[in-house]
């Protein structure tokens, strides 16, 4: 009857902080059903008030033109490609309006790294959303965006951030963070910023008084060690200043993309959602992902770490490229919340929750 | 330490659950704690090794007199899209499944009007045609009642006369929910809990092995569950002819229940009923995460949560589909090996009885 490893589950269930050998250890040797445990003991004792949050929001993908090719996207094309657009300011607006009108709150604008598209388009952008939509937070552009962009104008990530800001930008999404080990990196997204790129976008925006998140892609071939990695290096960027409010874990998707290869299976992602959970004590939000987990998974996950349920996403257009293409509507993801046991409650970005009347 | 001790305790010492204990369990919050302690109730008798075969489903019809409100397979004789498959079409169905490794053909259909029991017979001596391998698991406890009272036979003749034309075991199927207030409600023509347990009784006093299903996530309660659970462990008791119990979801699609507003189950519940399943029937060796219903995320994790079979192979599923299960049709033997391996586990290609197939 032994829940092996009893000694280290026990402290761990104590409490101990954990280093990255015991993250690794449970990681390979620790049931699914014992690391769901542990996860959920840590997720009642940050949120005691048994609340699960989403938020209303809507991906819009200002262009699919990318420099990047990762190897493992699905929705980049190629400048000049018969398919590639970059969306106009008319296109922009009227999805935003849509947002707005459905009680959206969250504005997720990513895109590829456009070689034409400098800092100015941008604030032009963010600006004109403001003036029409103010109450609309702009959560957008990844830490590559940033960089790309800050580049292409021949800035500073610094001053780029600092003109964004001041047009309207609220906060930075932690797409692109893949997997934050440089040896991956190479693999599948050779072109895109390294994760030390990543980290200083992420602790810059920070100091900027910019909230950001955190993901991870994993299910491309990296190993148990890159995945615990990435975890410690989040949680040490975090205490080095940086303002994650939620970690976001998600499967890569194969459909469509160079790499191929097959999903991560459900088990693979409550386990690493579990870590997360365990690993980033100082990160107060583990979203689930039903986008790439279907509705079923994602409610389970509630018990394996998670206490946020995403956004409901009005558009989604990235992992639908790659063949995965589950659907949310507000109601539904309500009742799927409520039937775990749960409250259900639409926050902000900033997790405030909106009232409704 | 959690309100579940009691619960760890009577587990590690192999003390039987009462209703009680199920009840307080389905109330419970603490899902994975339930699911860790399926898990070892299933390694004690199961080790690490899950089970899988290759088979494929056959649905020789779909017209059926009963109108059930969860069923989005059955048309009326006549209806459009109603079918009856000739001997030739199950003949090379059977054929195509032997060609791709099968060693089951699971076959159950409708409770058509008036097909006679030689019909029957002749569908079991058409496969068995193909290969005598291939192991027959046909006919509900509902379509043999149906068989009875359609050519006046006793079920004990009716069991004699499908032996003898090479039926091997049973499915589960059928059983629904026993409490009858739900049960009327659901499938009023449908014979009842205590009939289907009647006829599985014989079956099994016939020697014939079968496996017990439920299926939930409709208007039943934790009370009415529970309530199943323990006909069906009673049954066991005095038997011990069931195989496998299979925890069913209600699948809403194209059918009068989602007119009644009723949702598709969520997967914590899933998880859930199939863990303490596992807790409860302590006199049933294998727990079945049925893919097909459960789609294939929940169904690999329900193997951490004290399942130890997922089926197999099917190619070609129709009840579950017409009423918009969204997994695939079938599954390759790859991705049931890897499903099984990424939870962890070590998957074994089972025959019909759970004896190793070893392929070369």
């Amino acid at each position: 009857m032994n829940l092996s490893p009893r000694s280290d589950v026990d402290q761990i269930e104590a409490g101990r902080p954990l280093t990255r050998k015991d993250a690794l250890f449970l990681f390979q040797n620790a049931e699914l059903t014992t690391l769901g445990r542990l996860a959920d003991g840590i997720r009642r004792r940050l949120h005691p008030e048994d609340l699960v949050t989403f938020v209303v929001d809507r991906n819009v993908n200002y262009t699919n033109v990318c420099v990047s090719r990762c190897r493992f996207c699905a929705f980049y094309r190629d400048q000049g490609a018969p398919d590639a657009y970059v969306l106009t300011m008319e296109e922009i607006l009227r999805k935003v309006g849509e947002l707005a009108d459905q009680g959206g709150t969250q504005l997720l604008m990513q895109g590829g790294l456009h070689p034409g598209l400098g800092i100015e388009y941008f604030e032009d952008l963010f600006s004109e959303i403001k003036v029409h939509y103010p109450g609309i937070h702009i959560h957008s552009l990844s830490p590559a965006e940033v960089r790309h962009i800050a580049d292409v104008s021949g800035i500073t990530v610094a001053g780029a951030l600092r003109r964004l800001h001041r047009a309207g930008l609220d906060s930075l999404p932690g797409g692109g963070a893949e997997i934050l080990v440089d040896r991956m990196r190479n693999e599948i997204s050779p072109r895109k910023i390294g994760w030390k790129g990543w980290s200083e976008v992420m602790l810059e925006a920070a100091r900027q008084g910019l909230r950001t998140t955190a993901t991870m892609m994993f299910g491309c071939g990296e190993r148990p060690e890159d995945i615990v990695e990435h975890l410690f290096r989040v949680r040490e960027i975090q205490n080095d200043g940086g303002s994650f409010t939620a970690f976001i874990p998600w499967s890569y998707q194969p459909g469509n993309t160079e790499l191929g290869g097959t999903a991560a299976t459900g088990v693979e992602y409550l386990k690493i959602l579990a870590l997360s959970r365990m690993v980033l004590d100082n990160i107060t939000n583990i979203q689930a992902s039903w986008v790439t987990q279907g509705a079923k998974l994602a409610q389970a996950a509630l018990f394996f770490g998670a206490n946020d349920m995403g956004g409901t996403m009005l558009e989604e257009n990235v992992v639908a490229a790659a063949g995965c293409t589950f659907r949310m509507s507000r109601k539904e993801m309500v009742e799927i919340i409520e039937a775990a046991g749960f409250c259900a409650a639409q926050r902000t970005t900033a997790y405030n929750l909106v009232e409704h009347q | 330490m959690s309100s579940l001790s009691s619960i760890r305790e009577k587990i590690q010492g192999g003390e039987r659950l009462n209703d009680a204990d199920a009840l307080r369990l389905f109330a419970s919050r603490n899902l994975a704690e339930i699911g860790e302690l399926a898990a070892v109730a299933n390694e004690h008798r199961n080790g690490r090794r899950v089970f899988f075969n290759v088979n494929r489903h056959i649905n020789y019809t779909n017209i059926c007199v009963n109108r059930c409100r969860f069923c989005a397979f059955r048309r009326d004789e006549g209806e459009q899209g109603s079918y009856l498959l000739g001997m030739a079409e199950i003949r090379s169905l059977a054929e195509e499944a032997w060609r791709l490794g099968a060693t089951e053909i699971h076959m159950v259909g409708g409770l058509h009007p008036s097909l006679p029991f030689e019909a029957y017979q002749e569908m079991l001596r058409t496969v068995k045609s193909v290969s005598p391998r291939l192991h027959l698991k046909a006919f509900t406890a509902v379509e043999i009642d149906h068989m009875a009272s359609v050519s006046g036979l006793s079920p004990q003749e009716v069991f004699q006369g499908l032996r003898d034309a090479g039926l091997d075991s049973m499915p589960g199927g059928g059983a629904e929910i026993f409490a009858p207030s739900v049960r009327t409600h659901l499938c009023g023509d449908k014979i009842t809990g205590r009939r289907w347990l009647e006829i599985m009784e014989i079956a099994h006093g016939y020697g014939l092995r079968s496996n017990a299903t439920m299926l939930y996530g409709h208007r039943e309660s934790h009370a009415d569950r529970v309530d199943h659970l323990s006909r069906l462990r009673d049954l066991q008791d005095r038997t011990g002819g069931f195989q496998a119990f299979v925890a069913l979801p209600f699948q809403p699609g194209n059918t009068s229940l989602k007119r009644e507003g009723i949702r598709e189950t969520g997967g914590v519940d899933d998880l859930k009923t199939i863990a303490i399943a596992r807790l409860y029937l302590d006199n049933f060796t294998h727990i079945k995460a049925y893919w097909v219903m459960l789609g294939e995320r929940i169904a690999q994790v329900a193997l951490t949560f004290g399942a130890n079979d997922l089926d197999g192979t099917v190619v070609e599923e129709k009840i579950g589909h017409e009423a918009g299960a969204n997994s695939p049709r079938g599954m390759g033997r790859d991705s049931i090996l890897r499903l099984i391996r990424t939870a962890g586990r070590e998957p074994v290609e089972r025959d019909s009885f759970y004896n190793e197939v070893r392929r070369p």
